[in-house]
């Protein structure tokens, strides 16, 4: 994936209108009004789409880049793609000037427009941003990429009008690992597994022979946490997704797992549970140094680093019950910060380090909230009868998570699916994956 | 006086009704559901045998590693049926119920593995015939999503590992 992104090069930033412009999107709050945008298919010649067909198998992957671009701005909650029937204007002849009174007309506020061309190996894509109010050009760039890379030019197109229309990064050249899922309840098989953030792309990285649970991505390269059962060991492993290489995460007498990144991909934190208690532990991936960081007689788990490395939240029910704590990266200052009805687990903190997400169990409903880093601000965002293990986003701005529906007696009906909210609380949705899945990770952004 | 007295009485009252009504609800749900006590299973649906008349699991409250008067007899049968048979060696595994999360479930199954191990240690049995495992979540016995159905997956299982 790193030989991707290298090849991946931003070639021409053609103009960028420094003027501000009309159009600006508040994403602080639920976005009951999504902004009204014309997603043009790229434009392609005929020979360009010869060679498409010859190297890729798709002729038009102008229109196809279109159609991620469109679908990742429609999930994203923000955005109101408008059908391509009401477009007046021809893509190549839109994209040189777009007449903005036709645009205007059909109610687009924005409107994207490109340019693909393939020859000799290469996929070379130009786009242009167009605000239509103020009839102006908002943003230009061009790419040029392999070939079979052309979703990703999509999702970084997507991330780069996600960013120029909501000043914040987007999320949307991202993949997910999760746990795939299959078979009845009692003997239920799991697989890693990982896909585009838009479910597209997914394959297996392990072929379900061993019980493999919670895989976690390092958030500075294409590396993975887990847990996996392989012997019967239950350990934490390290895969290197592109070589496929794994091995143990050192060398505990015992079951380790809830295991993390730090922020800066250098240590491993996670649970070592010897005679029955879970503490938590650090591994420096780098001198193998191990580092004992709780050493408390009750369960000590799901650590999560605070983006500047400094603290770390867990869970413990060194209260008597499942809470959220915060602690110095050393293991001293221990501070609980949930203190609601009910019990919580799973603290994850968030990416811009102001919010620490989590599950909570009250009155036998899962919810998934947030809280401020020192507990005050309690806001739940989703109730289910079963939900948890929330995953945020690159820009802290969506989480995803898996939920779990009840069995009857016989134990049918259950499903396991990952579903997606932002943290306003608005615009849940279902990610749709192959098979069952749970325990989901976001990935950082793969390019800028 | 003689309000503060009343007063009195009218709170031992209320005590005494709450304290009935507590009987009353526990009673209830002991009658409908007939295999559970105090949150932990006492049935026999699920329980195999290591060998005539020794069980090879023991169930838990909710949340809970504390072994109860009934799981510490299964568990002296286990250690007697260990010290008859010294060549076996045997993996206790840990479980929790569906409805918690993941990773703490994962920590609660080893705490109960490790309950039913430190009881056979105490009654003779060596620490390097017994090994423990914890599944969690992972491995439940009953697929329902009901009460019944999490009381027989909250256990610690017995199994030969040899």
């Amino acid at each position: 994936m790193i030989k991707f992104v290298k090849i991946l090069t931003i070639i021409i930033i053609l103009s960028t209108s420094k003027a501000s412009s009309l159009i600006e999107i508040d994403i602080t709050r639920g976005n009951l009004d999504p902004l009204p945008i014309a997603v043009s298919p790229l434009f392609q010649d005929e020979k360009s789409k010869n060679n498409s067909f010859d190297q890729i198998k798709i002729e038009n992957i102008g229109l196809e880049i279109a159609s991620v671009v469109e679908n990742n701005l429609k999930t994203s909650g923000l955005f109101n793609p408008l059908s391509k029937e009401a477009f007046l204007q021809k893509p190549d002849i839109a994209h040189l000037k777009p007449r903005f009174e036709d645009w205007a007309l059909i109610k687009a506020q924005a409107l994207i427009t490109g340019k693909v061309v393939i020859e000799e190996d290469k996929l070379k894509v130009e786009f242009r941003l167009w605000d239509i109010l103020a009839a102006r050009e908002m943003m230009a760039l061009a790419f040029t990429t392999v070939p079979s890379n052309w979703r990703r030019v999509g999702h970084i197109i997507s991330d780069k009008v996600y960013e120029r229309l909501t000043g914040e990064k987007g999320y949307f050249d991202t993949r997910i690992i999760y746990v795939s899922e299959e078979g009845p309840k009692t003997q239920r098989v799991k697989k890693l597994a990982i896909m585009d953030q838009d479910g597209f792309n997914n394959k297996y990285l392990t072929l379900g022979n061993e019980l493999v649970l919670t895989p976690r991505f390092n958030p500075t390269s294409q590396m993975v946490t887990y847990l996996s059962y392989f012997k019967n060991l239950p350990r934490v492993y390290l895969l290197d997704i592109e070589t496929g290489t794994q091995e143990v995460v050192g060398d505990f007498p015992g079951m380790t797992f809830a295991p993390r990144f730090s922020p800066n991909g250098k240590k491993i934190i996670m649970s070592f549970a010897k005679d029955g208690n879970s503490d938590i532990y650090t591994m420096n991936l780098e001198n193998r140094v191990v580092q004992r960081i709780t050493n408390h007689p009750s369960i000590d788990t799901s650590p999560s680093y605070s983006p500047d490395n400094k603290y770390i939240t867990f869970n413990s029910d060194r209260s008597g019950y499942q809470q959220i704590y915060v602690m110095k990266n050393d293991g001293t200052n221990v501070k609980r910060i949930s203190f609601g009805n009910g019990l919580y687990g799973t603290p994850v903190w968030s990416p811009r380090g102001d919010l620490i997400a989590f599950t909570k169990l009250h009155k036998g409903k899962f919810y998934i909230g947030v809280m401020r880093t020192d507990g005050s601000g309690e806001r739940l965002l989703t109730e289910n009868y079963y939900q948890e293990a929330p995953s945020w986003s690159p820009n802290g701005r969506v989480l995803i998570f898996y939920r779990e529906t009840k069995s009857n007696d016989e134990g049918e009906g259950f499903t396991a699916k990952l579903w997606s909210i932002d943290l306003t609380g608005y615009n849940e949705r279902l990610v749709e994956t192959e098979t069952d899945a749970s325990d989901p990770s976001w990935s950082s952004l793969l390019s800028n | 006086m003689n309000s503060s007295k009343s007063l009195r009485n009218t709170f031992l009252v209320i005590l005494l009704s709450l304290i009935l009504s507590a009987c009353a609800t526990k009673k209830t749900t002991t009658k409908i559901e007939g295999q559970i006590q105090s949150d932990v299973y006492t049935g026999t649906d699920t329980v195999k045998y290591l060998a005539d008349g020794v069980p090879d699991r023991v169930f838990f409250a909710t949340n809970e590693s504390i072994l109860t008067t009934k799981s510490r007899d299964t568990l002296r049968k286990q250690a007697n049926w260990l010290r008859e048979n010294s060549s076996i060696n045997v993996v206790v595994e840990g479980h929790a119920d569906e409805r918690g999360t993941r990773e703490y479930n994962l920590a609660l199954g080893e705490r109960r593995a490790n309950a039913a191990k430190d009881y056979l240690i105490t009654y003779g049995i060596s620490a390097n015939r017994i090994s423990v495992i914890s599944y969690g979540k992972e491995r439940p016995v009953d697929s329902g999503s009901n009460p019944l159905s999490w009381s027989k997956n909250r256990r610690s299982v017995t199994v030969k590992a040899n």
